[in-house]
Parts: C-alpha cells; structure tokens; sequence
C-alpha cells in the first residue's frame, strides 16, 4: 500500500510542477515505484517537464469518465525500468471535469500498485486544489523567499490542516544566498518560524533548473547539479532518512581557493 | 378565604417596590395590579414623582409582559417604573452570559484567511498570522506574536483590552475604534509584551503590559490570595 504526497503553493509560479517532477524522479532514483499525477487540468504542464508530452495518449479525465482504464493512460518514463510513470491531465477540460471523490477513488486505486503518489496541484484554492488534496495523505508545501508567495503557503497550511492529513511539510525554492545573507530576501529560519510548520528542504535558484526543464529532463537526473542534490536529499528525507540541510555556499572552484581548503583555511 | 394577595406594595427609601406573585395567573396579577394602584394612589396634580422598582419573583417575563406592566403603572401619573427585576433567566440567556465571561483557549496558529470569532474572552497559545483575524466580545489575549487583525470588544466594548507576547498587529480594533500599524517600522522597536487599549480621547494606545492593572483592574477576577 502506497502513500499519496499532494504538493500545492496556493500562488502560482512558484515551483510545484517542478517540485513534483524532480521529488518524483529521485525517488525513482531511490528505487521507489512513482506514479506521478498533475491534477491542473486545462493548464497541463507536468507531462512537458517530464519530456513525456508527445506519448499522452489518454488523460485524468478520460480516467474518471470511464472512456478507459488507468494503466491506459498512464504514461511509462523509458528512463526508468517500470519504475515511474505519469497520469496526465486533459488539456481540453476544465477543472470542474472532476470531482473530489472521483479523484478519491482513483487514489487508492494506484496506491495498490505504487509505492508513491506525488499529485501535483494547481494554482488557488479553488476546485482543482479540492480535487488534488482529495486523495492525499501527506503534504509539501512549496513557497520562495518572497511575502507573496509565504503569505499563500500561510493560507494554504491553514486549509491543509482542515483536511484529514498528516502535518503539511515545506519546501522554500528559489533561494538566492547573496540576497538572503544581505537581509534582501527572507532567510529560512524567518519562514520557517512564520508558517511554524517542519522544512524539508530547500532548493537554491538555478538556471539548470529552467535549461533541464526546457529539455524535458527532470534535474534530478543530473548528478552534478545542486538544485538536483537538493531534491534528492527531498527525496531521502520523504523515505525517512535523516539529512543534513546542504550548505547554500556556492564551491569555490579556484586553484587559490582549493589550496586554501587543502590547509584549512577558511575562505 | 383569606388569601395571600398578588401584589404587595413596599415603600423604602428609594420609592416603592412592588412585589408580584409568581403563583398566580399573568391575567390575574395584571388585574389586581391595576385595582391595588388605583385604589391605592388617586391622581392628584402637584406630586413628586415616585419611581417603581417591580420584583416579578421566580416568575420569567418575556418583554412584552414586562412592558405590559409598566404600561400598567405609567398610567398612574406620578409613577415612574425604575426597574424590573427577575429571579429567572431563560437559558439562553444564561449562556450567553458564561460565554461573555468565559475564556476561551485556542492553541495553534491562526493562519491567512482564518477568521476565529467568541463571545466572550480569548487566550490563544500561538501565533497570529498576518491575513489571520481574531474577533472577540471581550478581551484577546496572545502568547505569541500578534501579526493580523485583531478585533477585542467586537459588540462595542471600549474596555476591551488587547493584549500579547509580541505586538506587531497589521490592525488593531477595539469596539469601534481602529488603528493602523505604521507604513514603516523600525527594525530595532522593541514591542515585547505589550497591551492595547482605548484611551478617554476614544483612540487605541499600546503600551506597557504593566500599566494594564492600574487601567483595567476589572480585568483580575481571581478572588482569594493576599
């Protein structure tokens, strides 16, 4: 029996798709059966991140109107050996296509065949937020260092814990260390202790993230990045390992610097 | 048969009062109400007015039957109805009394977009967000940062006091009065452990918990100790 991870922001633009994407990915990577939901029907976006765009050949709704079955429609990722998979959302729909309890259902349906269900939630709080928190039974909240974005996360935590689910979790994106350490940005410990609820993990602001995106390859798959690092370690701690917060210092990579560290100097 | 009657007339210091049998039929007393202070008073022009005070006994009233009474007694001239006093009350009444008096706990964060609404006091163990609102009949109470709006005396209680552990309020209402938090603040303003309240010129003040006991010594209902 499997566990369905919902992750919602309440603002848009903030980084849940890509949340969904790369924490869906590395536990993939972890050896973990995925099956991956987007949930915002009519503004579909998941399937491009993930690079699956061109093989949907049945969405959610065609799902819950019975027009076929849910190993139908669920998209294989070649990258994976059976491992990760993707049930699109109608691009031609609307969110009110689906309801709660439709979405309930079909939950617990794949819950039997995966290890984990990451739904990946649209923007507001409308009915499409309702149909992805339907099913859920744990929670990330993803927000970035700025108010707008952590007075939504507030709002969405609020209706979060409404539901019948575990204590929602957070994720901050998009750090910028430069701007957190000069006091620009909000640091982590402020939002942590404004929304009082548990981090698990911060993503820094990378281009990579967008290049990856754009190539439809979660950045997850690439080692060497650390905005992948970050969500691997997401991933780790969502099976229950316990990981240290990576340091937000950018490696310095100079012969100067390296030599420096080899005596044990502090830069 | 020589009967208790329904009404008994006494006079004190302040005026008369009227005792009322809580026995008897409403139709009777109404009668007999009219007969006693008829045959009792007879209109004469050039009398001080003497007030009333009626006690109906353990009989409830609703608001028409008391205006019924006191309908009865402003007809005799020189009679004023002071008051009307009840040993019972319905129990709605009753409750909302406890709820005004009551404190009521909240432990837990009141987020954006959650309203928290009592008729009586609050005591909440956590933080107010910012877009989270708290409203009350009586006084507010926050062991944690106040960050939203907060509304103390919401049925227009003016002594109605705000009170918490960090006092950064988007807005601060008491009764109808309303304040705002400045546009900018200072980084380095202490606000640790503050109270609002509205002063005699009709606007909010914070200040110094400590000045609350002195302001609001109602507040304290712990009886006992030394």
């Amino acid at each position: 029996m499997g566990e369905a991870i919902v992750v919602t922001s309440g603002k848009g633009g903030v980084g849940k798709t890509t949340t969904s994407a790369n924490v869906g990915t590395a536990l993939a990577l972890q050896g973990k059966k995925v099956c991956l939901i987007d949930t915002d029907i009519g503004l579909r976006n998941l399937d491009v991140v993930m690079g699956l765009e061109n093989r949907i050949i049945y969405d959610l709704v065609d799902v819950v109107e019975g027009r076929c079955k849910v190993h139908q429609a669920l998209v294989k990722d070649k990258r994976f050996e059976d491992k990760l998979f993707l049930l699109p959302a109608a691009q031609t729909s609307d969110k009110s296509a689906v309801n709660p309890e439709q979405m309930k259902k079909l939950v617990v349906d794949l819950k039997q065949d995966y290890d984990y269900i990451i739904i990946d939630c649209p923007a507001g709080i409308e009915q499409g937020y309702k149909n992805a928190v339907a099913g859920a039974d744990r929670a990330i909240v993803v927000t970035t260092p700025e108010i707008s974005a952590v007075r939504d996360a507030d709002r969405i935590i609020g209706l979060l814990e409404k539901e019948n689910i575990e204590p929602p979790k957070l994720v901050i994106n998009r750090i910028r260390n430069h701007m957190m350490k000069n006091g620009e940005m909000l640091d982590v410990d402020e939002i942590t202790a404004h929304l009082s609820i548990d981090l698990l993990g911060i993503v820094a602001d990378d281009d990579n993230v967008i290049k990856s995106s754009n190539k439809g390859e979660p950045i997850a798959l690439d080692s060497t990045s650390k905005a992948s690092i970050s969500y691997r370690n997401i991933a780790r701690r969502i099976l229950g390992e316990s990981v240290p917060l990576q340091s937000l210092e950018d490696e310095r990579t100079g012969v100067f610097s390296r030599i420096k560290k080899l005596f044990g100097v502090k830069a | 048969m020589n009967k208790k009657p329904n009404v008994m007339i006494k006079g004190t210091k302040e005026g008369l009062t009227l005792h009322l049998n809580d026995q008897c039929s409403f139709h009777e007393l109404k009668k007999e109400l009219d007969d006693k202070l008829s045959a009792h008073y007879r209109e004469t022009e050039g009398t001080p007015l003497l007030t009333v005070n009626i006690q109906t006994g353990n009989r409830y009233l609703t608001d028409d039957q008391v205006e019924e009474l006191k309908e009865i007694v402003r007809q005799k001239r020189n009679l004023v109805v002071n008051e009307v006093w009840s040993n019972v009350i319905t129990k709605n009444e009753a409750e909302k009394l406890i709820d005004e008096r009551n404190i009521e706990t909240l432990t837990g964060v009141i987020r954006s977009g959650q309203v928290v609404e009592v008729s009586g006091d609050i005591l909440i163990v956590g933080d107010v967000n910012p877009g989270g609102k708290v409203l009350a009949g009586g006084n507010i109470y926050i062991l944690g940062s106040l960050k939203g709006i907060a509304h103390a005396g919401h049925n227009g209680n003016m002594e109605a006091v705000i009170v918490a552990s960090k006092m950064v309020p988007s807005q601060l209402r008491i009764g109808d009065s309303l304040n705002r938090a400045p546009d900018r603040v200072e980084e380095d303003d202490e606000h640790e452990m503050e109270c609002a309240y509205v002063d005699d010129q009709g606007q909010i003040v914070v200040d110094r918990l400590q000045v609350l006991k002195h302001l609001r010594p109602n507040i304290t209902s712990f009886k006992g100790g030394s």
